[in-house]
């Protein structure tokens, strides 16, 4: 458990220096060594399909970053739009209670120990005939989870490419 | 595409994109082909795809890279990919409930061959559907970004 420490302190101090410095590129590159910290503490933690992923998207995010970091954007908000504000708190607020409600009736962490996971571990194999135990519970005992995933990908992209397009549009005018 | 030297980078970073560009595309379908087999899957595959994509628009520029594949292509794609999935879990209600894993005969424990490439019915299908929609989504930011500083450019 030291090494995982070790990696946590490194983490820490990455996170505080993308915070604190002034230059934008630094800033990306400390949030890069972040990702690549968390990517070694997955392996450490033993689950390698993680560890890949974050990998990847580590690389993917310091990429479409040092690209949308180059175009120095200026854009100063100064006004304030109090109806705008106060509604979304009020909303957050609302929604904040509620999960807070939906928090407190899960059973606590780690109790009881390996309920789910055991009957997936023991049936898994026989039941899907996959020899990723990770691929089969995303995609086969898990998929509507999985349905969810994509359609928040799905609309992430279309709400980065519909904000990009209306700045290129009012530009052309 | 090399006898262009005003576009992209120097001739050292579009020779070695040639010769790795294949293989990053080709480790990102492996992972997708054998998502139900070892590590990996079509969400981490898409991404390395969406990858080999941006290495030759960073390499080669944006009119070369453009020309293998237009912003309608990777539009589609997008819808294809998270239609695609959607589609895959009604089809399991022919047989039983949704996302069921229509390819099963009933009584049955394995479907297909264990450990062999064309087998546990939809789930290869279902990380192909993963990562046609990652990889062209992801690919479509990063195409966005250049199209928006190249209008900053001009100004």
């Amino acid at each position: 458990m030291i090494q995982i420490q070790i990696i946590l302190v490194f983490m820490i101090i990455a996170a505080a220096i993308a915070i604190g410095t002034a230059d934008l590129l630094g800033s990306v590159v400390a949030i890069g060594a972040v990702g690549l910290g968390l990517s070694i503490v997955f392996l450490l933690l033993q689950s390698p399909d993680l560890a890949i992923l974050q990998l990847v998207v580590e690389i993917l995010s310091l990429v479409i970053i040092i690209r949308a970091v180059g175009i120095k954007d200026k854009v100063n908000v100064r006004e304030r739009r109090f109806i705008a504000t106060t509604i979304s708190i009020i909303l957050m607020g609302i929604f904040l209670t509620f999960a807070n409600i939906a928090l407190l009736e899960i059973p606590g962490f780690g109790t009881p120990i390996m309920k789910i996971g055991s009957e997936y571990l023991k049936n898994g194999f026989v039941q899907t005939g996959v020899p990723n135990i990770v691929s089969a519970i995303i995609l086969d005992y898990r998929a509507f989870d999985m349905l969810a995933q994509v359609s928040i990908a799905f609309a992430s992209i279309i709400a980065v490419l519909m904000i990009i397009r209306k700045k290129v549009y009012k530009e052309k005018q | 595409m090399i006898k262009k030297p005003e576009q992209g980078m120097t001739i050292i970073v579009k020779t070695i994109t040639r010769y790795t560009v294949v293989l990053i595309l080709l480790f990102g379908i492996y992972f997708i082909m054998n998502g139900h087999l070892v590590h990996g899957g079509g969400f981490a595959g898409g991404i390395i795809v969406a990858l080999s994509y941006m290495h030759v628009m960073l390499a080669f520029g944006k009119e070369v890279a453009m020309k293998r594949i237009t912003d309608k292509t990777i539009q589609f794609l997008v819808g294809l990919g998270s239609l695609s999935f959607l589609i895959l879990g009604i089809l399991g209600m022919t047989k039983g409930y949704f996302m069921y894993n229509f390819f099963r005969t009933p009584g049955v424990d394995y479907i297909g061959k264990p450990f062999s490439l064309f087998s546990s019915g939809i789930m290869p299908l279902m990380n192909l559907a993963i990562c046609l929609a990652v990889a062209s989504g992801f690919f479509s930011v990063f195409l966005a970004l250049i199209f928006y500083r190249l209008s900053e450019d001009k100004k």
